[in-house]
């Protein structure tokens, strides 16, 4: 699926053609996105809205604020759970995955 | 552990600010912020800013961050000036002044800086409706964030909630990227921002409904619609509910100002409603009560972008000249014009209800 980027604008140039392309998983499904842009970005332009289930109600939940306070957009990344994924930069292979509940922490090895 | 002597908390158009003042007196600078770029919400702006010269009237928000940035990297390769961006300052310990911070989600470390500039910016209202928590609903900032930074568009058609300057801005700056805007909501009887900003939106046929709330979203996973509703004067409900067709709904009902932080340091803190929120007591050079601690920017009260940048000027320089007795000549010749264009950005009509609230938490001197 092509990315719904913004293309012509009247004031800013974002010169996507200029961004590195790198590929990336979501819930297994292959996807592209740029290096570097946060990965709630990413996937919002990839048409997902749902980044993970609510603990108690299980209510859908996304992005919100942007800017790393909310934690609306928890999700698990590289196995890791809770990551702020508005502030954190996509990396090329990364496994990003929908979290379901509270998110379980790995011993480390 | 690392040590300075200015940490700026907060990369946005005050901390920036703050941190080019402070490096300007020689001193060594730090600065953090959370996101993965500088400059806050100044780099998000697409418009025009107003006021006179000194304050980059006629020129776009996110061209006055690239100037900011020019300096901020001049002196950042005088060695003096050291940026952690992605980086999320999580605690502030006043037994011995030590802050704590995480770089992205992993790695966690100490600092301990002789003087701190909490410039620490922001977070948005919300109001409770049914199904507000489902994903289409966007703080006015993210909206900003993923379509001005980013490229990405929001969502084909969104409904705007709040016709205060940031949701009138924010719907022209929609509409710039080939959004559809359904309608902006105001439950007050009157527009909040600026008639020019209200104007160009009125002109390219967005309805504005005044005296109306938003009652429902609509949607089962994520937002598929709205209902809102006319209120009367006493904000009850009043006529017949309209659906109203839409995939996003963006909230701009208000920010208030990020101040845990202060809270933490055991800052002498008031609510004023007309700074939005909790902020802390302050002296004129933006000094708390903590003698270590000063503040600037939205943290300081809401405001806009151009006092955000002259406060924290000022917070910065004034921090460095507690450090550096010659800086003290400085603070003095700068911060009388600084002052001076602080007075001008708050006359009038418009500066009203903040000059208001800020009369409640200035103080003369803390002695």
């Amino acid at each position: 699926m092509t990315r719904k980027m913004i293309k012509d604008h009247p004031i800013l140039n974002f010169e996507h053609e200029k961004k590195k392309v790198v590929k990336f998983t979501f819930d297994g499904r292959e996807m592209e996105g740029f290096e570097g842009e946060p990965i709630a970005a990413a996937l919002h332009s990839n048409g997902v809205q749902v980044y993970r289930i609510t603990p108690k109600h299980e209510r859908t939940r996304g992005f919100f604020c942007a800017i790393g306070k909310c934690s609306s957009c928890f999700m698990i990344v590289d196995g890791v759970p809770n990551v702020r994924t508005c502030v954190t930069a996509l990396e090329a292979g990364m496994k990003v995955e929908t979290q379901t509940g509270m998110g379980i922490l790995k011993p480390e090895k | 552990m690392k040590t300075t002597e200015i940490l700026v908390v907060g990369g946005g158009p005050a901390g920036l600010s703050a941190a080019i003042e402070a490096a300007s007196l020689g001193c060594d600078v730090v600065l953090m912020d959370s996101d993965l770029k500088l400059g806050g919400q100044l780099i998000k702006q697409t418009h025009k800013f107003f006021g006179s010269r000194e304050e980059f009237a006629g020129t776009r928000g996110f061209e006055i961050g690239n100037l900011l940035f020019d300096e901020v990297e001049k002196y950042k390769k005088e060695g003096k000036l050291e940026i952690f961006s992605n980086t999320t300052v999580t605690g502030y310990y006043k037994e011995d002044g030590i802050v704590s911070y995480t770089i992205g989600e992993e790695t966690y470390d100490l600092i301990k800086p002789q003087r701190i500039v909490m410039a620490t910016g922001a977070q948005e209202k919300r109001i409770a409706f049914p199904n507000n928590d489902l994903p289409g609903v966007y703080g006015a900032g993210a909206v900003q964030t993923l379509m001005n930074v980013y490229g990405v568009a929001p969502g084909e058609k969104v409904l705007m909630i709040g016709a205060g300057n940031i949701g009138l801005i924010v719907s022209y700056q929609l509409m710039q990227a080939g959004v559809k805007v359904a309608g902006i909501v105001e439950a007050m009887p009157r527009i909040g921002g600026y008639w020019v900003h209200a104007a160009k939106i009125r002109r390219l046929g967005v309805p504005i409904y005044l005296q109306h709330t938003i009652t429902e979203a609509l949607g089962d996973k994520v937002i598929e619609g709205a209902v809102i509703q006319e209120i009367d004067n006493t904000f009850k409900l009043v006529g017949e509910p309209m659906k109203i067709d839409c995939d996003t709904i963006c909230m701009a009902i208000g920010l208030t100002p990020t101040c845990e932080l202060l809270w933490s340091a055991g800052c002498e803190m008031k609510f004023v409603p007309q700074l939005c929120g909790y902020v802390a007591r302050r002296d004129a050079m933006m000094r708390t009560s903590h003698p270590d601690i000063w503040v600037a920017g939205d943290a300081a009260g809401i405001e806009e972008a151009s006092a955000a940048m002259v406060e924290g000027r000022i917070a910065g320089l004034a921090a460095a000249a507690s450090l550096k007795p010659e800086g003290c000549q400085m603070l003095k010749e700068k911060s009388t014009d600084y002052l001076k264009r602080l007075e001008n950005l708050r006359a009038g009509e418009t500066g009203a209800k903040i000059r208001c609230g800020l009369e409640q938490v200035c103080c003369e001197c803390w002695g």
